[in-house]
This record gives C-alpha cells, structure tokens and sequence, in this order.
C-alpha cells in the first residue's frame, strides 16, 4: 500500500519535473529564436492585432462590471464601520494592483491561450509545421516568438484600458447608484494611488501575457495527433495557464509588494 | 552508376521500444527517380522525415551531396528541397497564391506582385487556373490541394522532390492524373526524386528505380524492369496482394 502510494507519488512529481523542464527550455528556444535575424515582424504585429486589440471587449467588459460590483461590496463593508469614503480609492487601488491585471489575464488566457494551441496543435497534426521546416522557416521562431512577444507586449496595455474602464465602472455604480458627489468620487480615485499601484500590475500584465502565450504555443506544439489531441492541448492550456498566472501573480505580489 | 546525391549509412530510429528503422542503408544518384514502397508502419514516412531533418536519427548518417544535413548546412540544404506532404500540409490561413511562393515571403528577392506571379505561373505547370491563387485551401477539392501542394514543392526549381503518398485519398482517376503530372514535373525539371507510395501505379509511373521498405529496413531494390520481373516474394506479394 506504501509501496504503491509512494509509486504513484513519486511518477507523478517526475512527470510534473519532466514537463516543467520541458516548457523552460521550449521559451528559452523561444526567446533565444527572436535574438537573431530573420525576425518576423509582420507576424508580431498581426498577433499583437489577434491578441491585443480583438481582446479588448472582453477584458473592457470584465473591468466595467468588477469594478461597479467592486464599488458595491465595498459601500456594503465599510457602512459597518462608516468607512463609506474609502470607496473610490480601494476600487482604483483594487483594481490597478490586483483586480485588472488577474481578471483580465484570466480572460485573455481563456479567450487567446485555447485559441493559439488549437492553431498550433492543428498546424502539427496537419504536418503544416513540418511544411515550415520544409520551407526553410524554423517554425519556433516563426510561430512561437511572435505570439509570446506579442501577448507579453499587450497584456500591458490591455489592463491599462481595462483598469481606465474598471475605475468608471466603479464611478458609474458610486454615483448613480450609491450617491457619490462626482467630483469628489473622482479627486477621491487618485488621492492615494501611487506609481507603484499602477507599475506593479503592469509587471504582472506583462508576465501573465509571457504565460499565456508560452502556454498555448507549448500546448499546440506537444499536442498529441488527431481532434481528441488538439482538444486536449486547448484545455490543457487553458487551465495550465490560469494557475500559473495565479500562482505567479502570489509570487509577484510577495515581490512587489514585500515592505 | 549516376553519382549518389544522397547517401544513407546504417541509419536507425526508435521510438520508446519501438525500433523502426534499423541500420537503413540506400543511395539516390543524381537525376535518379526512387520510389520507396512498403506497407503501412514499417517507417518509410520517418525515414523521409530523417531525411529531411525533421526527425533526427539515433544512429547513422545521411549525407546530401558529401556533407550531412545539420546545424547551419541544413537551412542551406532545406532551400534545395522540394517536398509533398501526404495531406498537402497547405497554410489554411494564406491564399493558394501565397502557400506557393511563401519561402519567399520574408525575402528581399521578391515583391508581392512578383510572388504572385511566380505563384501564377506554377499555378499553370500543376494544371490549375489563375482563378485559384486567391481561393483558400478549405476551397480546394483533395485532388486541388495536392496540385497546389506540388506546385509549392517546386516553386524554389528544387533540385531534389520528395513525394509523401502523393496519390492517397485520390479516386483512381485523380490518381493517374497526379501520376502523369509528377511523371511530366520530373522530366521538365530534371530534378532528382524520392517518392513514398503504396500505390503500384506510381512505382510504374514514376520510378527508374525501387526500394521495398520492410521491418525498418531495405528488403530489396533494384531498377523498375526488375522490379517487374523479379520473383522476390515480398515484392510479388507487394504486386499481387490477391494472389496470397
């Protein structure tokens, strides 16, 4: 029984060790891929469209309803104990450090991360990866760097707007709803934020992009053949993303935020 | 004997405990048609994929021209070959006109129109109309795809072809035609090919010489009149499936 326990322990950390090994070496591959010449920038900024800009809705969407639920719940707690005020300022706080870049690298893992692995995974099973090589093109530097370079360059930007539209989101709910002054809910959104609230969950945007990206193209790339090996890949990317990200958004924060 | 362009030494590949190619050893002269016959599983599409670098051997050694096809050499090598994949391996996400000139996507030695063209203007060797260089794959029928496929694999003048199945998932009509316009690309081009078929009328038709792929190894091969004539029971059996 022992025996059997520590078996199946002991497979499973070292197909856990094998795979993480796996994945370091493929985005060092990866990142080392788009050091030399030819880079493809077409590609770069086609993904940065695909990934970034087609994002947009769904984390400006996510942002404007967190922050006016944020806004409620915060009314609610504070009433206990005539804390009414901070609400302006925890929704901008909540938002910038932790509810925009978690939330919307959540959705963009679950909109994009499934979308790039599929992609991948089909190219694979099809042989299109292997017509790549045939071609001249090494498929690493062709497929995998402009996906990662582009998620990990809009991730940045896609938070800024989405915490923008969180924090009107909360300025709609405290205005219209809970019976804020607006110009005092406004002067009270930036009178204690720093440049720190808004740096560290742009940090995080951007890691949680490199992850995203890392995840889907890693998915696609090892995805095993036929439709039920391409489905797999999508999901198996989708959820290995979304705990990285919320495991390394804890480590950031530990990081970021440690005095 | 014509000179050997490429040369395989006692190659072998395993997967897991799988061995699937075992101390291969083959040769294609310069201007030579191969055509490597075997049934399915017994490696010839991974012998085809070692050859061009997209598997790599555990042991062994494939040389093209006297030099081995790795590191640096093997990008330079690759821009020599011309290859059909099985099921075409068309880029869903490009117009036919860009499938077929996409090695010269990234390079400065093309413009767009120019790509076009050249696109066009392969477009007419695999027998296809300008009208389809701006349709996408999904719009092809199968027997489409590998004419575009084809017309891919030669849109560089290569100086070697390699054909996977080229005649797989094709009625038998199609199959004859895809046949006789390889049969015509070979002899235009004068390139050296290396098909992989189970397809008896593509060893007819395009073979000056023949392999049998059998266990990971070469069972047996000699030039097409003898491929006829000989009385090796693996080929007779490969010929006459009926009659065992």
């Amino acid at each position: 029984m022992i025996i059997k326990f520590l078996l199946v322990t002991g497979t499973f950390f070292l197909s856990l060790l094998r795979s993480s090994g796996k994945l370091v070496l493929f985005c060092a591959r990866a990142v080392i891929s788009g050091v030399r010449p030819p880079i493809y920038y077409q590609e770069i900024f086609l993904q940065i469209y695909k990934i970034g800009y087609l994002s947009l809705p769904v984390v400006g969407l996510t942002a404007f309803f967190t922050g006016g639920a944020l806004a409620l719940q915060i009314y609610d707690g504070g009433s206990r104990f005539n804390g009414e005020n901070v609400v302006p300022s925890i929704v901008a706080i909540g938002m910038l450090r932790e509810l925009g870049p978690v939330l919307g690298g959540l959705m963009v893992a679950g909109r994009v991360s499934s979308a790039i692995a599929a992609e991948i995974g089909t190219m694979k099973v099809t042989e299109q990866i292997d017509a790549l090589s045939t071609l001249a093109i090494d498929p690493v530097r062709y497929l995998v760097f402009p996906r990662i370079t582009a998620a990990t360059v809009s991730m940045p930007f896609l938070v800024c707007i989405g915490n923008a539209i969180g924090i009107m989101g909360g300025y709609f709910v405290g205005v219209n709803r809970l019976g804020f002054n607006s110009t005092s809910y406004i002067l009270n959104t930036f009178e204690f934020l720093t440049i720190q609230d808004l740096t560290s969950g742009l940090i995080k945007a951007g890691t949680f992009g490199f992850v995203i990206a890392s995840m889907g193209c890693f998915s696609g790339f090892y995805s095993s053949k036929g439709a039920e090996g391409v489905g797999r890949a999508a999901t198996t990317a989708v959820v290995s993303s979304s705990i990285l990200i919320l495991a390394s958004n804890y480590l950031l924060t530990e990081l970021l935020f440690k005095s | 004997m014509k000179s050997s362009l490429i040369n395989i030494d006692k190659l072998s590949l395993s997967f897991g405990n799988k061995r699937v190619l075992k101390d291969l050893d083959l040769q294609v002269g310069k201007g030579e048609s191969l055509v490597i016959i075997g049934g399915s599983g017994e490696g010839k599409s991974v012998l085809l994929k070692c050859i061009l670098g997209l598997l790599h051997q555990d042991s062994g050694s494939i040389n093209f021209m006297g030099a081995k096809i790795i590191g640096e050499n093997k990008q330079q090598f690759l821009s020599q070959f011309g290859m059909l994949f099985q099921g075409a391996a068309l880029f869903d996400s490009m117009p036919v006109w860009e499938n077929i000139s996409f090695r010269y996507k990234y390079s400065k030695m093309f413009t767009k129109t120019e790509r076009k063209d050249l696109a066009k203007e392969k477009l007419a060797l695999v027998g296809l109309s300008e009208n389809t260089a701006d349709l996408f794959p999904a719009e092809l029928s199968g027997g489409m795809q590998k004419r575009v496929g084809i017309a891919r694999a030669i849109a560089s003048n290569p100086k070697i072809l390699f054909f996977d199945e080229p005649t797989s998932g094709l009625d038998p009509r199609m199959a004859h035609n895809i046949n006789k316009l390889l049969q015509d690309i070979i002899i235009k081009l004068s390139a050296t090919t290396v098909t992989i078929t189970h397809d008896v009328s593509s060893v007819k038709a395009l073979a000056d010489k023949v392999a049998l792929l059998e266990s990971g190894s070469i069972a047996w091969q000699g030039k097409t009149n003898e491929f006829n004539s000989t009385d090796h029971p693996n080929v007779s059996q490969f010929k006459n499936p009926s009659s065992f």
